[in-house]
């Protein structure tokens, strides 16, 4: 394997790192629960990369992500803003808005042709519209993370969840629970919950179609489905949703050295 | 008045005080980067005029800490027409900018947090709440504030100040004068000008009666006549921006603006801005500029973050970007062309009606715009102030607006000039890392 340059996101839930060849093609990518002590977790990572690979002399490493700073391996840091959207442009070769939901914010990126950021919101300060608000709700229903998306998806009806607070929801889940309410159609208000207020972020710097998909929440089917309906767009998804920020940050070391 | 309290303010204010806040000055003046705790390598040398500043703002609450007993007292809003109280002889303590001095020095949750416990909304106003707490506790970090004679709140800058006032005016029982200024949404209308003279001519009797003197109309005119130097030369210092590299960023401007709003009709205040526009003049001959690197210029809407401005400066100077102008201190300096001491009550209407937050949103986004296309500015960061709703209301449509009908890159910030519980750092500094990148796409 002829790796060029490497790219790693340090999340507030996931690490993950990613290999590009020369020409920018993703060879090896890995992705761990974060580890609070991140410089230990990096080099085991590029522990396991050294067994796949000749050497790992030379070669540069970018860290994005929240924990960017903490990666004293990498050769610079670049925002997962800019990361995301070049990651994303280069797998699907087109602009549009991006939709990033991760474990501890989200973001929409307007992407211009040329792939550059034109501008960009990040939720506000609460967990709403996050992976964390339904990753709490998953812990209080007693349902798999994994699962959650076609749990939603089996439902037949659907409530509403009127609080956006994550906490507030909970109390709210708690209490449709004593009403009796089945766990499905919960499930399904909590994604309509959660993708409204996303929604809403995305038509504040307005929705320039088409519309794409980064982070790891979007592998759950339910999200894609209920963003598709609340935005009457069609979503576009790379292979790896959730490598886009290690992926973009990669690229950015492959144009280093060229 | 007392005399008493007249020899004590001798004693205190003349006699100890000024002379001491001088020589501190002055020892200041020789070593300038001793006395500064930013960051040099990435700014430039904090700006001479800065120990003058500390000198005029000590002395004020100075004055105001022995002022009780011996002048007439009285509060007012930022916006306040404030030239009848100066020529009437009234020491003026302005709540908010005492506010901003406990923001900036990192006392307003323990402050504010005496107005909450007393059954304050956090959800009203930092400045509101800081000055509620500190009248209900005594808690200040300048020593003690005058207890007010007089309170005159001017509803131009925003209608809390119309229930904060009236809280005050109940807690010291004092009279309270009211100036409502009608919006402006496009030009002030003939009988919203006469509506406000009148109240100003309504005014006075009472301020005469509670300064127990009669107002001196000659002494009125040459205290309009010095507040419009004074916004004059803050204008001209404001516009120095234009320069690249900028001489003065808006950090400093947030800094040396105390004096434009707090001692207004003064001729120190005057000869203080002559001082530091001479200053910024011999920077931009010698090529200094705000930020050493100077390779991108922004726009700073709304107030400041007065808790995180070493921050902000540092954190952007080190990306090579100066934050050059900004429509809040730009406020202070863009009326000076309406007031006339001529035509004292009539131009004092008119100043006082066309503040930014009295006029429609449309007037703040073509202020911007002015601004980006005059400063040669590459994008503008919206503060959206949790406190000030006047100030913040219509961002995310001027943000909008800027970005897809003017090509201008914009940022929206979320924070409160005062509290630091509303702002979040981490989210701050990915915004702005992001908009640095973006910037330098």
């Amino acid at each position: 394997m002829k790796i060029a340059a490497l790219g790693i996101d340090v999340g507030s839930t996931t690490v993950k790192m990613t290999a590009v060849n020369a020409a920018g093609e993703m060879l090896w990518h890995h992705l761990e629960t974060v580890d609070p002590r991140v410089e230990k977790q990096v080099d085991s990572f590029l522990n396991k990369l050294q067994d796949d690979v000749d050497s790992l002399k030379d070669i540069p490493l970018i860290a994005t992500g929240y924990g960017r700073n903490l990666v004293h391996q990498a050769v610079k840091k670049v925002t997962e803003i800019t990361c995301h959207a070049k990651g994303v442009y280069h797998q699907l070769g087109r602009g549009g808005t991006l939709v990033d939901i991760g474990g501890q914010d989200s973001k929409a990126i307007v992407i211009g042709d040329q792939g550059q950021v034109i501008d960009f919101a990040m939720n506000d300060k609460c967990a709403a519209g996050t992976g964390r608000f339904l990753e709490h709700s998953a812990a209080r229903m007693q349902v798999p993370i994994a699962e959650m998306g076609s749990v939603a998806l089996s439902a037949k009806e659907e409530v509403a969840i009127s609080s956006t607070c994550t906490v507030f929801a909970e109390s709210e889940i708690i209490s449709m629970i004593a009403h009796g309410v089945a766990v499905e159609p919960i499930l399904m208000g909590l994604h309509r919950s959660l993708i409204r207020r996303v929604v809403a972020m995305v038509r504040s710097v307005g929705l320039v179609p088409p519309l794409l998909l980064s982070g790891g929440v979007v592998k759950n089917p339910a999200i894609r489905k209920v963003i598709e309906e609340e935005t009457k767009e069609k979503v576009f998804l790379p292979e790896h949703p959730q490598l886009m920020g290690a992926y973009g940050a990669a690229l950015f070391a492959l144009k280093m050295i060229e | 008045m007392g005399l008493t309290d007249s020899l004590k303010y001798y004693w205190n204010v003349k006699a100890m005080g000024q002379p001491f806040l001088h020589w501190q000055r002055r020892q200041a003046e020789r070593n300038p980067k001793v006395s500064s705790r930013w960051r040099t390598d990435i700014l430039s040398p904090p700006l001479r005029i800065g120990a003058r500043t500390k000198e005029l703002v000590s002395r004020h609450y100075l004055e105001g800490r022995y002022a009780s007993g011996h002048r007439p007292v009285a509060w007012v809003t930022s916006g306040g027409p404030v030239e009848i109280l100066q020529a009437l002889g009234f020491y003026v303590l302005y709540p908010e900018n005492h506010g901003a001095l406990c923001g900036a020095r990192r006392a307003v949750i323990d402050i504010s947090s005496e107005a909450e416990n007393s059954g304050y909304s956090i959800d009203i106003c930092s400045y509101a709440r800081t000055d509620i707490g500190s009248v209900l506790s005594g808690k200040t970090p300048v020593g003690r504030l005058p207890k007010p004679d007089l309170l005159l709140a001017c509803t131009n800058i925003c209608q809390t100040v119309l229930h904060w006032y009236r809280v005050l005016a109940r807690h010291f029982k004092v009279p309270l004068i009211l100036i409502d200024t009608p919006f402006v949404y496009t030009k002030a209308s003939d009988h919203a000008l006469k509506y406000v003279k009148k109240q100003l001519e309504n005014s006075i009797p009472i301020c005469e009666r509670v300064a127990a003197r009669t107002l001196d109309y000659r002494r009125l005119k040459e205290v309009i006549k010095l507040s419009k130097d004074a916004a004059e030369l803050w204008l001209e210092i404001i516009g120095r921006g234009r320069h690249r590299p900028a001489p003065i960023s808006v950090f400093d401007q947030f800094i040396h603006m105390a004096p434009i709003v707090e001692m207004r009709g003064k001729k120190e205040t005057v000869d203080f801005y002559a001082a530091l526009l001479k200053e910024l003049d011999e920077n931009i001959s010698r090529g200094i500029g705000a930020v050493r690197n100077e390779r991108k210029r922004l726009l700073w809407d709304n107030l400041p973050i007065w808790y995180r401005l070493r921050y902000l400066a540092e954190n952007l100077g080190e990306h090579g970007i100066s934050v050059v102008a900004s429509t809040y201190t730009n406020a202070w300096g863009e009326l000076a062309p309406l007031m006339n001491q001529e035509k004292p009550l009539e131009s004092m209407a008119r100043t006082y009606i066309y503040p930014i937050l009295n006029q429609g949103t449309k007037y703040k986004l073509d202020t911007m715009k002015r601004m980006v296309e005059e400063f040669q500015l590459d994008g503008v960061i919206l503060h959206s102030d949790r406190s000030c709703k006047p100030y913040s209301i219509g961002q995310i449509d001027q943000r909008n607006k800027l970005i897809q009908e003017y090509g201008i890159p914009a940022l929206l910030l979320e924070a409160d000039h005062d509290d630091p519980r509303a702002y979040s750092e981490e989210q701050v500094a990915s915004r702005l890392a992001s908009f640095v990148e973006m910037l330098d796409d």
